[in-house]
């Protein structure tokens, strides 16, 4: 394997890996103030359309910002439209599975709606602002290095990174991480304490629709280039997996989100590569599914996750 | 609370629920220009009524039937685990496996007589079902791993397995063109010639009257054995159900395997009934979550999940019926979305629900969390 073959699976693996980093750190916040969120692929779904939907509209007056700016509409739209799930498990005491569920079963219908009823056919034209690849100027010259990461790749990736970095400062350096986790582990302790459960919760749900719509504006921004009904299909349950496999931690999840991400590359683009091409597709299609599976049952067992996650909180009087 | 406004209740929020998830179908409708009580007329002459004649139309009638059948069985697998307190969300891929199971079976049973092949079908396809389901059920039992993230990744898990069964693995006999199955002949299929007359012409087979006789043989199961009353403690209260004698960790399997064998069912009235072949699908089969509607609107009971199903079945026939109106029929996947969200946030339903009955008693509305939100078993995901 040559240098270029290298470059450029390490940016096609950028490439898959940025989506579900962005969604992984949804599910992070969210589980950690105790929501379980299965509706992250639901809200990908809304911030793939609404992004496209924006690129198509707006890449004329854009240019080439239409993306970023798109990935940013995807983001607001995915928090909206947790606003559902929050608002059922938070204040109204929904079961969180079945919220959740609700969330994956609207949003695929109502998008496919919505764009029948915005261009009168099942699926979008191509976007034509799309991110492209990305060169440092400078880093591009480092030997060896300066080709694989820093020449033709993901400028999305390395804000994904950023954004991991970030989460993972305010998660466990900040007051307001600190109150969020509180919360997620044991919701009558820090009420004692005077924090508001509700609004902790309420929060991390939001955030949790801000990065999943931005995942989901991404994929559709970079991989997809359009919008149709299978253009998400199974990415967030695969971020959900990569936040399990990260153990609800910002930088691990973002590490196996890198890991799942390569997994997809190659089930969809191996066949150049040796040895790989060998293998079946459905091997590397399944991977990340299996592996989260076995991460379960190997190394997690039943002492997981935030404690309080999935149980309503009910505030005496 | 007495027990009339307990009884008044079970039946009111699936209604209202109903209700308010049409509601929000014609304001989304009214939102985006067009005239909802137009696009619902259609939606009920789509399902009921021949265009020509005007006639009530028995062929549609009979693809009502033909839709219920499989969500009668994933809505009865959905209720069966519920009741001993788990989630199967993988009713998809495991109806699935019975999907694609049925149909090798009876391909690869090619010249013998209906008699031995239709059965054979059938429980090979329930067998896989339940052997998808047994693996999160057992790893539940003896791990403790939550079986929502478990049967969550199987769903993708049987999607690739199914392609990949269909592409490389079936004999090439088997095979129409790449990706879908020949056709199975009438020797190996659910449907009958009378059945087809009478319904002028429907798919209507053999499926729907297998489901109204699980429906019954659920019912007897989980209310009138001991099996049943084991599934039922274990879903109220495992550690007392331990304290009793009974072993959990048995119920737990046990009753995801019949869980599974029921989606499987399901699978396979889709597969024998209404199809006769397999092709490849691009995403978890819509049976699966649509049962698990079925189930949660029909409140896990018989009757409720046979009205509910057949509900179901005429919002999906009429809502592509819906189209002619110039309404895109994904509307109406979203008010069957809508119709679970409130039975999701019952808990506000039912607080409504007291304030307009102004019982006297409604001062004492109870404030705690119900059963299911305590059995919520999302804490160890």
């Amino acid at each position: 394997m040559d240098l270029s073959t290298i470059a450029s699976l390490v940016t096609q693996t950028l490439i898959y890996a940025t989506p579900l980093i962005l969604t992984a750190l949804g599910g992070v916040f969210s589980e950690r103030a105790g929501v379980v969120n299965v509706g992250l692929e639901g809200i990908m779904v809304m911030g793939a359309f609404s992004s496209i939907v924006f690129n198509l509209s707006f890449a004329e007056q854009l240019g080439a910002w239409t993306p970023w700016v798109g990935v940013l509409v995807g983001g607001l739209t995915g928090m909206v439209f947790s606003l559902i799930h929050a608002v059922a498990t938070v204040s109204f005491r929904a079961d969180h599975i079945i919220s959740g569920t609700v969330v994956n079963l609207m949003a695929p219908s109502l998008a496919i709606f919505l764009v029948k009823v915005i261009y009168q056919k099942g699926q979008t034209d191509n976007i034509r602002e799309s991110f492209g690849y990305f060169t440092f100027e400078g880093l591009s010259k480092i030997p060896v290095l300066g080709p694989i990461f820093f020449e033709g790749t993901s400028l999305p990736a390395y804000f994904a990174v950023a954004v991991a970095i970030i989460a993972w400062f305010v998660l466990s350096k900040t007051k307001f991480g600190l109150r969020l986790r509180a919360v997620g582990e044991n919701p009558q302790a820090a009420d004692t304490l005077g924090i508001n459960v509700y609004a902790m919760r309420y929060a991390g749900v939001l955030i949790s629709g801000f990065l999943g719509g931005m995942g989901g504006a991404v994929f559709a921004q970079q991989i997809a280039g359009r919008f149709a009904v299978t253009t998400i299909s199974g990415q967030g349950f695969i971020a959900m997996a990569a936040m399990i496999f990260g153990k609800w931690n910002p930088l691990g999840a973002m590490a196996s989100a890198i890991f799942f991400g390569f997994a997809q590359n190659i089930s969809i683009s191996g066949s150049n590569l040796p040895v790989i091409s060998s293998i079946p597709a459905v091997y590397l299609q399944a991977a990340p599914y299996v592996l989260t599976i076995l991460v379960l049952v190997i190394f997690l067992g039943k002492a997981s996750g935030p404690k309080a996650n999935g149980k309503n909180y009910i505030k005496s009087k | 609370m007495d027990n009339s406004t307990s009884n008044l209740k079970k039946v009111l929020v699936p209604v209202l629920s109903v209700l308010l998830g049409f509601l929000l179908g014609a304001i989304i409708m009214w939102v985006s220009g067009y005239d909802a009580i137009a696009g619902y007329k259609t939606m009920i002459n789509t399902a009921f009524v021949n265009p020509q004649t005007g006639a009530i139309n028995p062929k549609s009638i009979g693809e009502i039937f033909v839709t219920a059948g499989p969500l009668i069985f994933t809505g009865l697998g959905f209720a069966v685990a519920n009741t001993a307190g788990f989630f199967n969300i993988g009713l998809s891929g495991q109806a699935l496996c019975g999907w694609v199971a049925s149909i090798w079976t009876v391909l690869a049973m090619q010249g013998m007589p209906k008699l031995v092949v239709v059965p054979v079908a059938v429980i090979v396809g329930a067998l896989a079902g339940a052997l998808a389901a047994a693996i999160p059920g057992a790893l539940r039992a003896f791990f403790g791993t939550s079986e929502v993230i478990v049967t969550i990744m199987m769903n993708y898990i049987l999607l690739y397995m199914s392609t990949h069964i269909v592409n490389n693995v079936m004999s090439e006999s088997m095979i129409q063109t790449k990706g879908v199955t020949k056709n199975i002949g009438l020797e190996g299929s659910l449907r009958t010639e009378w059945l087809g007359q009478i319904s002028n012409g429907s798919r209507l087979n053999l499926g729907i009257f297998l489901a109204i006789a699980f429906l019954v043989l659920v019912w007897f199961l989980l209310k009138k054995t001991t099996l049943g009353l084991e599934i039922r403690s274990v879903g109220l209260n495992p550690f007392a159900s331990e304290y009793a004698g009974m072993s959990s960790k048995r119920t737990i399997i046990i009753s995801m395997v019949i869980s599974g064998a029921l989606a499987g069912l399901g699978g396979v009235v889709q597969g024998l009934g209404t199809f006769n072949n397999f092709f490849v699908q691009g995403s978890s089969l819509s049976i699966g979550f649509d049962g698990m509607a079925v189930s949660l609107l029909g409140s896990g009971t018989s009757v409720g999940i046979l009205i509910s199903a057949l509900l179901f079945s005429v919002l999906k026939l009429g809502g592509q019926g819906m189209q002619f109106a110039g309404i895109p029929p994904e509307l109406v996947d979203v008010v069957i979305a809508s119709i679970i969200f409130f039975i999701g946030i019952s808990f506000i339903i039912k607080l409504f629900i007291d304030k307009v009955i102004k019982d006297k008693k409604a001062e004492e509305i109870d404030l705690k969390p119900t059963p299911s939100n305590e059995n919520n078993e999302g804490g160890t995901i």
